[in-house]
């Protein structure tokens, strides 16, 4: 089992949350030509290695995180929000400033 | 090397087994072959096979980074079967299973193939007209395909769990009788013989750690076994599919890899002579009892992407849940194995038999968890591909560029995503 720390939740087993996917696809304008279309819906690096890819807490909190995964070894090295304004309050958070 | 036969059993048995040859040679590399296949899994062995005997090409390497069969060849669950709805796999899946059933007369060698059918349950009439249209659209391009009603299935197959009160009823099945099993060890050493037979060299703990090119040209192979040019390369490397692709420094591709494991239980008195297919509300699951008398049963891949070849524990819940859902009588039964391999999961779920952007590069991948039963056809066009350069009409769509042309061929109709596919 793999053990993901949910932000909002805590530490908890993988099967609580759904796989989404590459993280580092960045879709384009809705007017981007099609080939940058193709490119970010059809095509993946699929890193032996370590990526950051996008996790649901399905039955949790059902936030969308940001996981920083080894996929050959399954070590997790970071989780984050994915939502990046949710990441920068949180942060906030922790570092004692107010988030408001 | 001699033809096997029932005669060299039998007099191999009263001489104490020493009139046997090797199966196939451990030949060292040459510098430069007419045609070099990476990876020595069932497809790369069906390829170079092909490539000998259907076109006559003599010069080939086939290299592994380990040995011959130890990829998802030697891994997976042998169900073969050709129901397939779209076009293009449809031909394809049909052609294989032809193949199938002389393999083991083509290749000298008992690959152990055995049609005791493929059963689907249904469970709501939805699901009947569903396979109705299925099998129907199947029978088309002469594949074989029956509905059975609830008593044909109780007939059949006695024992599984036809409650009324079980979450979801078993109401008949969709069967293709000529479908069933293989011993997928059997075929990838038939399939190495049969190469090896005919001159080509297969080269087993020869990593292939770089792809030198000169523009559009792949000059050669750097491996862990020296230097090895070729004048033309297939890749047929599955799950390592995207890390050869990035040493050819081409950039991404419409794939993933992700893990399947496979369940095999201690051996039992036969129970069960068909492959049964559970899939309803979310359950994915696939029996059959192998010659040994083990369970051998599978379900969905692991959901996360991985290179790592080692399964995880919620899989294992879900398919003794499948398990004891549809044939209670195992409840008690204990798991002997369980092992994984890595998948290369496409966009659409169907394979890649094609040219790539450089002149002698060909790719073979995409199989998602569905290469077994199409390791003879897809041996055969990819041999025709490279030997030809060009397509067979067959597998004209079983290109890298189809995403970009809109024509994907997507059996489950999941759309893009890798892990919903299989
Ligand atoms: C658990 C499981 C169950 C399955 N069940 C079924 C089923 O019931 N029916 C079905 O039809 N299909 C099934 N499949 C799918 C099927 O096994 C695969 O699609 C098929 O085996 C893939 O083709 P292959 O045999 O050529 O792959 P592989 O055997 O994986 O061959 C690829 C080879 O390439 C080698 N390689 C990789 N990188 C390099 C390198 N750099 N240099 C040299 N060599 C390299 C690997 O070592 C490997 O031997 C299953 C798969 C798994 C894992
Ligand atoms: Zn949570």
């Amino acid at each position: 089992m793999l053990r993901i720390s949910c932000p909002f939740c805590g530490v908890r087993d993988h099967s609580e949350f759904s796989y989404g996917g590459d993280a580092s696809v960045e879709y384009p304008a809705l007017d981007a030509s099609e080939s940058e279309w193709v490119e970010a819906v059809f095509q993946r690096e699929n890193l032996d290695g370590v990526q950051f890819e996008t996790w649901q807490h399905i039955q949790g909190c059902r936030m969308w995180i940001v996981v920083e995964r080894d996929t050959r070894s399954h070590a997790i090295h970071s989780v984050r929000p994915a939502h990046e304004g949710i990441a920068r309050a949180l942060n906030a958070e922790q570092d004692g400033v107010s988030a408001s | 090397m001699k033809p096997y036969s029932a005669w060299k059993v039998f007099v191999n048995g009263l001489t104490g087994q020493k009139g046997w040859d090797r199966a196939w040679r451990d030949p060292e590399p040459k510098t430069e072959y007419d045609v070099v296949i990476v990876g020595a899994g069932l497809h790369g062995l069906a390829t170079a096979y092909y490539l000998a005997k259907n076109h006559g090409i003599k010069n080939i390497a086939v290299v592994e980074k380990g040995w011959l069969g130890g990829g998802n060849g030697g891994r997976n669950t042998t169900i073969v079967r050709s129901n397939y709805m779209l076009p293009g796999n449809r031909e394809f899946y049909e052609h294989s299973l032809k193949l199938w059933e002389n393999l083991s007369h083509d290749l000298n060698y008992n690959v152990m193939f055995s049609q005791r059918a493929h059963v689907t349950l249904l469970h709501s009439p939805a699901a009947r007209d569903g396979a109705a249209r299925r099998y129907n659209t199947m029978r088309l391009t002469g594949s074989d395909g029956e509905l059975w009603d609830l008593e044909t299935l109780k007939r059949n197959i006695p024992h599984l769990n036809y409650s009324a009160d079980a979450r979801f009823p078993i109401i008949g099945a969709m069967a293709q009788p000529r479908a069933g099993t293989a011993r997928h060890d059997a075929v990838a050493w038939g399939y190495a013989r049969g190469a090896d037979q005919q001159g080509v060299d297969i080269l087993q703990n020869c990593e292939v750690t770089g792809v030198a090119r000169n523009g559009s040209t792949v000059t050669g192979l750097q491996t862990s076994r020296g230097v090895i040019r070729a004048k033309k390369i297939g890749f047929a490397v599955a799950g390592n599919t995207s890390r050869l692709w990035r040493m050819a420094e081409l950039g991404k591709l419409p794939i993933e890899s992700h893990k399947l494991q496979a369940f095999v239980s201690e051996p039992l008195k036969p129970l069960l002579d068909h492959v049964v297919v559970f899939g309803v509300g979310g359950a994915h699951f696939y029996i059959s009892q192998s010659d040994k008398g083990g369970m051998v049963f599978g379900g969905d891949i692991d959901w996360y992407k991985s290179y790592a070849q080692r399964g995880n524990l919620p899989i294992v819940q879900d398919v003794a849940e499948c398990a004891t859902s549809i044939l209670p009588c195992l409840g008690r039964v204990r798991l002997l194995r369980h092992w994984s391999g890595v998948m290369d999961m496409s966009m659409d779920g169907s394979p890649f038999i094609c040219k790539t952007p450089l002149d002698n590069l060909y790719l073979n991948a995409g199989w998602n968890y569905g290469g077994f039963k199409a390791s003879p056809a897809s041996g055969w066009y990819f041999a025709d591909l490279i030997a030809n350069d060009r397509p067979d009409p067959v597998i004209a769509n079983h290109t890298l560029d189809r995403f970009a042309r809109g024509i994907n061929i997507d059996e489950r109709g999941a759309g893009p995503d890798p892990k919903l596919h299989g």
